[in-house]
């Protein structure tokens, strides 16, 4: 299907690469039929956008959206992965400007054998720059999110066509991109800020937390001195053991920190997955028990307090990577995350849902507690300075409803937020009280896309875009 | 959109005034944002209406559909749809008893009976599923029996509507793979409700709450099958393997 590169770019005037499918999210849940559109060229989605009348288009990259942000039921779906250039690379100023289809994966190959590394990194490489301007990415980094680093964006939006857009120039619309779930249109190209490294190592410390509380306190007294933070939750141990945790925070190595033998190497980096997931799984596997046993197994595996040690950077930034596919391991019913965040202050959120957690014997398999400094101009990003959680839970759970319901009452009431990117499952009602500025977001939406071209399962579920 | 947990946001229920399809729906209200119900009366409703509302339903309305009506069938389609939007779920629940004596003798009375509870279905059913593959996702939930599983001689009628039902829908249900679309047959047993009012109740009996509740539980999972109570599946295993001459002597 895919054009036969050895003919040129022209072959890819005739390719048309549209195809039916069932899509859903990285969590495998609520699947839509939707027609994909697969563009290799940034000028063929400005020409052809208009044309998705009825059920509306939205972007897709990579699919690790855990929920239904990504499709588009009965619509069409732009799948942005053919959208794969890296088109200028300053290495004196470290600035990027790439296609939006172009993976972290592919930016990390080349970026750090030349000693730069993007200023924001998740918990996967796999997925697409545009993705990550959309969902306003973050990670282990607290000081900011993805787009705070974006320069420049291309958007393709219904009303203004092709434009280019940046915080110093057409601010409303670039924010309104930012965390703006694909609505405002399909984003094409990004420019953005890198920073130096000198070295392709983290350097790290390992400390455990007795509680969660201990955790939290840890994080405020020294989380300074590092880049880098994120507490590992058991989030089934129960009583006195309640949030214990492993706190993993680091730095980039400088070429001091290595040893001298590896001073002289080049900045090798070449990350390989370990295993692959089957491509079946039956559904429990991750139950309490499994879950318990193993958290069990990776607390005590944790040093109780390391220093100065010397980690690659998949492992401390994409340990799940390693497993090609895991999110099958949960079964065919698939799993969703639960991620909120709740403003400093609010700190017993984070206690009162881990107690509500253990009572219920609700088993996280992953549960990251990670902060953040400060939010941005982003209506409808997620960050703001506080405490973010992160849940992974199997959907299959009894009561699963009924006890998200009652910590999103929690979340808003303590003025936090869920994380649109991770959700499968809110109630659109709470939205507004989540995001107070939806309705900016909203009209600034409206102006780019006066005829609800935009479309997805999110937005519909959620009344997103207020229709 | 119904949700990552299997929370549905919209419902067309056709055959609104039964109650398998008022208990349903009553489960269903907390998190719906439009319920509709299509019956024959609709202006009988009002009751039922007021209740979905009070329970959270932020619109109920009623409209009419006339199972046998079978050239309206497509018109109401559109108009439905047309005006209410996406359906996540569409709940088949309308159909006939009959009085088994009655429509052993009378030609009319049997064709009744099928033409309401099976050719209804598939008449409706079609352009149900052609909208619905159209908007790429949605749940038909079809109320089948226990009594098409096997024919039984006391209501062997009412049991041929449902078995061409099930039959049709099971087969619908394989070719909508990849749609998006997908078919949940529910097969309960005998349920008290105003339809079986003043029969003896068959072994196993359950209530519509019951039925209900093995709905929303099967929406949740992703069921293809439903039966209620669960363990009718086992026993109606055993029942139609049963030799006839056995079968046919049960008190059943």
């Amino acid at each position: 299907m895919v054009p036969d590169a050895r003919h040129g770019r022209d072959a890819l005037d005739a390719f048309d690469g549209t195809t039916d499918a069932l899509l859903s999210g990285w969590g495998r849940t609520a699947p839509t039929r939707a027609t994909v559109w697969a563009p290799r060229r940034s000028e063929d989605v400005a020409a052809r956008l208009a044309s998705f009348q009825g059920r509306g288009v939205v972007a897709r990259g990579l699919g690790r959206s855990y929920g239904d942000a990504a499709q588009n039921a009965g619509g069409t779906v732009v799948l942005a992965t053919g959208l794969d250039r890296i088109l200028e690379l300053d290495v004196q100023k470290g600035q990027l400007t790439a296609e939006a289809g172009v993976s972290l994966d592919t930016l990390l190959r080349v970026l750090v054998p030349l000693g730069w590394f993007p200023m924001v990194v998740p918990g996967t490489r796999y997925v697409t720059l545009g993705g990550a301007v959309a969902s306003d990415i973050h990670g282990k980094f607290r000081h900011g999110t993805f787009s705070d680093y974006v320069s420049r964006l291309s958007l393709v939006s219904p009303s203004r066509g092709a434009i280019t857009v940046g915080p110093d120039e057409d601010p409303d619309v670039f924010w309104a991109t930012a965390g703006g779930m694909g609505l405002t249109g399909v984003i094409t190209e990004v420019t953005m800020q890198l920073q130096p490294i000198e070295t392709p190592r983290m350097l790290v410390d390992t400390q455990r937390a007795t509680d969660v509380d201990d955790c939290m306190a840890r994080m405020m007294a020294d989380d300074g001195k590092y880049q880098y933070s994120v507490a590992w939750i058991d989030c089934v141990a129960r009583g006195k053991h309640l949030g214990r945790s492993v706190l993993t925070r680091g730095n980039h190595a400088t070429l001091e920190d290595l040893p001298p033998t590896e001073r002289a190497a080049p900045r090798v980096y070449s990350p390989r997955s370990i295993v692959r997931a089957p491509n079946w799984v039956p559904g429990g596997v991750l139950n309490h028990a499994s879950v318990r046993a193993f958290n069990e197994l990776w607390f005590r595996k944790a040093p109780k307090a390391r220093h100065g040690e010397l980690q690659g950077i998949t492992p401390f930034f994409f340990p799940l990577d390693g497993v090609t596919a895991w999110n099958r391991i949960y079964g065919p019913r698939g799993f969703l995350q639960y991620q909120y965040v709740v403003p400093y202050g609010a700190e017993h959120i984070v206690r009162e849902t881990l107690e509500r957690l253990s009572k219920d014997r609700c088993a996280s398999f992953l549960a990251v507690l990670k902060r953040f400094e400060h939010g941005n101009a982003g209506p409808l990003s997620f960050a703001m300075p506080g405490w973010t959680l992160a849940l992974d839970i199997a959907a299959t759970r009894p009561g699963l409803v009924e006890l998200l319901d009652g910590l999103d009452e929690l979340v808003v009431g303590a003025g936090g937020r869920v994380y649109l990117t991770k959700d499968s499952r809110l109630r659109g009602e709470l939205v507004p009280a989540m995001y107070p500025e939806l309705a900016r977001w909203r009209a600034r939406r409206d102006a780019l896309d006066p005829g609800h071209l935009l479309h997805s399962d999110l937005d519909r579920r959620l009344a997103l875009s207020g229709r | 959109m119904k949700d990552a947990l299997g929370t549905v946001q919209s419902v067309l229920v056709l055959g609104g005034g039964s109650d398998l399809a008022l208990a349903t729906c009553r489960r269903l209200a907390p998190h719906a944002n439009t319920i509709v119900l299509a019956a024959r009366k609709p202006e009988t409703l009002d009751a039922p209406m007021h209740e979905l509302r009070a329970l959270g339903a932020q619109r109920v309305e009623a409209v009419a559909f006339d199972a046998t009506d079978y050239g309206a069938h497509d018109a109401f389609v559109q108009r439905v749809f047309g005006e209410y939007g996406d359906f996540d779920v569409v709940l088949l629940a309308f159909g006939v008893l009959g009085d088994q004596s009655e429509t052993e003798r009378d030609a009319r009375a049997a064709r009744d009976t099928i033409e309401s509870n099976f050719v209804g279905a598939v008449s409706v059913g079609v352009p149900i599923i052609t909208r619905l593959r159209e908007q790429g996702h949605g749940t038909v939930v079809v109320l089948s029996s226990v009594a098409g599983e096997r024919a039984r001689r006391s209501n062997f009628i009412y049991g041929a509507s449902k078995a061409g039902l099930d039959a049709f829908y099971q087969g619908f249900g394989d070719a909508l793979v990849g749609s998006g679309v997908n078919v949940m047959i529910v097969r309960p047993g005998f349920v008290h409700t105003k339809m079986t009012a003043g029969l003896k109740a068959a072994p196993l009996a359950t209530t519509p709450d019951k039925v209900a509740a093995a709905i929303v539980e099967g929406l949740r999972s992703g069921r293809e099958v439903v039966w209620v109570p669960g363990v009718l599946r086992w026993v109606m295993s055993t029942l139609r393997h049963m030799p006839r001459a056995v079968f046919r002597r049960l008190p059943l």
